[in-house]
């Protein structure tokens, strides 16, 4: 019954592979069977995934939520969910969050020679002046930050 | 090469990568229930608090020399143990993952790395992306790694954390250190023998006839001697662990959407697969619980609920695999579901004899005993003796005084940054 039916389709036309080019066939999930293929099928594509866009290294990914203002100038306000990746190297200019008297805390670092700053990014804060070699714990560097709209 | 992995002081290195501020004071982390202390920092160590000492007779220690204590955070533990494996697994195709905070790796085709440098770079790299620092021992067999390691984290200062043995004089001066009770795999029974041989270094162990070992010890314990010897014998053990699984799982004879009764079909299901773990001799280092709607009322709301447990230590006991998975059905159960279906698979499968000594210490060994009775019995008269799971579960009802939050696997639990 049911390679009749495809017989009947006179729309489809059979190709026969030629061997002497190295083309490969994409082979479908679908089975032939009595109906007719779904044309989407041919499109298929894996959904947009947010961990698979914002997480490079999975293993070394954790997640944060700011408190306070200090970064606003960053784009960073008060709730946010930042994505750390722990693998990153710190360089300067790149925003961090550290471990600092006790608390953790996210600002811009400025690595100089001699010295470590921890700078906020709103001028109602001042910058934490960190001597090279003393307790800052570098824990991680922000990759981006989702915010709620 | 065979290279042992081990995260050092792995529960109390969890609790200090989300709080640095105790990166240099005592801490210690209870087991579960607030029972006894089942991890210590080295601060802990040297003040003189033991393995295993009951939280109640240890408070006031605690107290007076400002040894902070922690609850066993399962979920947090079992998360960095799964970043730090698949971590692991990116330098070397080959790994054993053998314990919640160990795992063998093997090196096929590295002949010319310098080993002591490729540990130092997995070292750094786990050290970096998870906070957790590790110990590795490296050498041409399973039993020497193991030995190697043994070194790397006693003389941490030297080694740096990681030890390589490559030459025959390194190996026999390594063999010489290590005293036959702290070799892997030589149990209670065997260090009676041997020690009644005047066996008191694995040296000594090595010196032994083959004959003897094989007499006495049986074939296993012909392959430890073979592997101390620089001998490959002992390979990754990939089968035996990930493929063996032991599953219960069941339709329900009605449809339930009260917890209490869902947690004593689970706590049966939960049982009856440790009795199977008892018949074969292994225990279990994970367990899978979940729970089923009635897919075919598609009127009905749905629910596909599951999550895995990594214990803290590998066991059979019934008591323990039920109280967990009863633990579970709170965290996946939703209230107005119809629940039809319900499963328990147990996983990470080791035989039982060859625990470690030093876990064991966590496990009451009087479960051991218990175990024995309830199967001989329940052999016997046919089932007749189970575990009053819904009385138990009062007592046992988890103290948690101390509990950290569950940093990576509960959104509402993460880091606040200022």
């Amino acid at each position: 019954m049911s390679s009749k039916k495809i017989t009947q389709v006179n729309s489809l036309t059979f190709f026969i592979p030629d061997e002497t080019e190295n083309l490969r066939i994409p082979i479908s999930n679908n089975t032939v069977s009595a109906g007719f293929p779904s044309p989407a099928e041919d499109f298929k594509e894996k959904r947009i995934s947010l961990d698979n866009t914002l997480i490079k290294n999975k293993e070394a990914t954790f997640y944060a939520r700011v408190s306070g203002k200090s970064m606003i100038g960053a784009g960073l306000d008060d709730g946010d969910l930042l994505v750390i990746d722990r693998s990153l190297e710190a360089k300067n200019g790149k925003i961090a969050v550290c471990f600092l008297d006790g608390e953790f805390t996210v600002k811009r670092l400025q690595i100089e020679k001699d010295t470590i700053t921890l700078l906020p990014e709103n001028e109602k804060y001042k910058p934490i002046k960190v001597p090279k070699g003393s307790d800052l714990l570098i824990w991680g560097i922000v990759t981006y930050v989702i915010k709620a709209v | 090469m065979f290279a042992l992995v081990d995260c050092n002081n792995f529960y109390a290195s969890c609790e200090r990568a989300f709080q640095p501020q105790f990166n240099n004071t005592p801490i210690a982390i209870l087991s579960n229930n607030d029972g006894c202390f089942i991890s210590r920092s080295d601060e802990a160590k040297k003040l003189g608090l033991p393995m295993a000492a009951p939280a109640f007779k240890y408070r006031k220690f605690c107290e007076d020399n400002g040894i902070k204590v922690f609850s066993s955070n399962y979920p947090l533990y079992g998360d960095m143990s799964t970043r730090v494996m698949n971590i692991l697994g990116t330098f070397t195709p080959d790994i054993e993952v053998y314990s919640v905070d160990e795992a063998f790796l093997k090196f096929d085709g590295f002949e010319n790395y310098d080993f002591d440098t490729y540990g130092k770079e997995i070292q750094r790299t786990v050290q970096k992306c998870t906070g957790i620092p590790i110990s590795i021992g490296i050498a041409p067999t399973k039993a020497l790694a193991k030995v190697a390691n043994k070194i790397a984290k006693k003389f941490r200062s030297k080694t740096g954390g990681v030890f390589v043995i490559q030459s025959d004089e390194g190996r026999i001066k390594a063999l010489q250190w290590t005293k036959i009770e702290s070799v892997w795999g030589v149990g209670h029974g065997n260090l009676k023998r041997l020690q009644s041989k005047n066996v008191k270094t694995a040296f000594d162990f090595i010196q032994l006839s083959d004959d003897w070992v094989k007499k006495q010890m049986a074939i296993i314990g012909l392959r430890l001697k073979k592997d101390l010897e620089g001998i490959p014998t002992l390979d990754l053990d990939d089968d035996t662990r990930d493929k063996k699984a032991i599953a219960t799982t069941r339709s329900f004879e009605y449809t339930y959407d009260d917890i209490e009764n869902i947690k004593e079909r689970v706590s049966t299901f939960a049982t009856s697969c440790a009795e199977k773990l008892r018949t074969q001799n292994s225990s279990c280092n994970h367990i899978v619980v979940f729970l089923r709607s009635n897919r075919h009322k598609k009127n009905e709301p749905q629910d596909r609920g599951s999550i895995i447990i990594t214990l803290p230590y590998a066991t059979d006991s019934s008591l323990i695999i039920s109280n967990y998975a009863v633990e579970a059905v709170t965290s996946i159960y939703k209230p107005g579901i119809k629940y039809k279906r319900a499963g328990v698979i147990v996983s990470g499968l080791v035989p039982t004899n060859e625990r470690q000594l030093d876990l064991f210490l966590a496990e009451n060994p009087k479960h051991h005993k218990i175990m024995k009775v309830m199967d001989n019995v329940n052999d016997k008269y046919g089932y007749k003796v189970k575990i009053a799971n819904q009385d138990l579960k009062r007592t046992w009802k988890m103290r948690q005084e101390h509990l950290s939050p569950k940093y990576t696997t509960n959104i509402n639990d993460i880091i606040t940054v200022r």
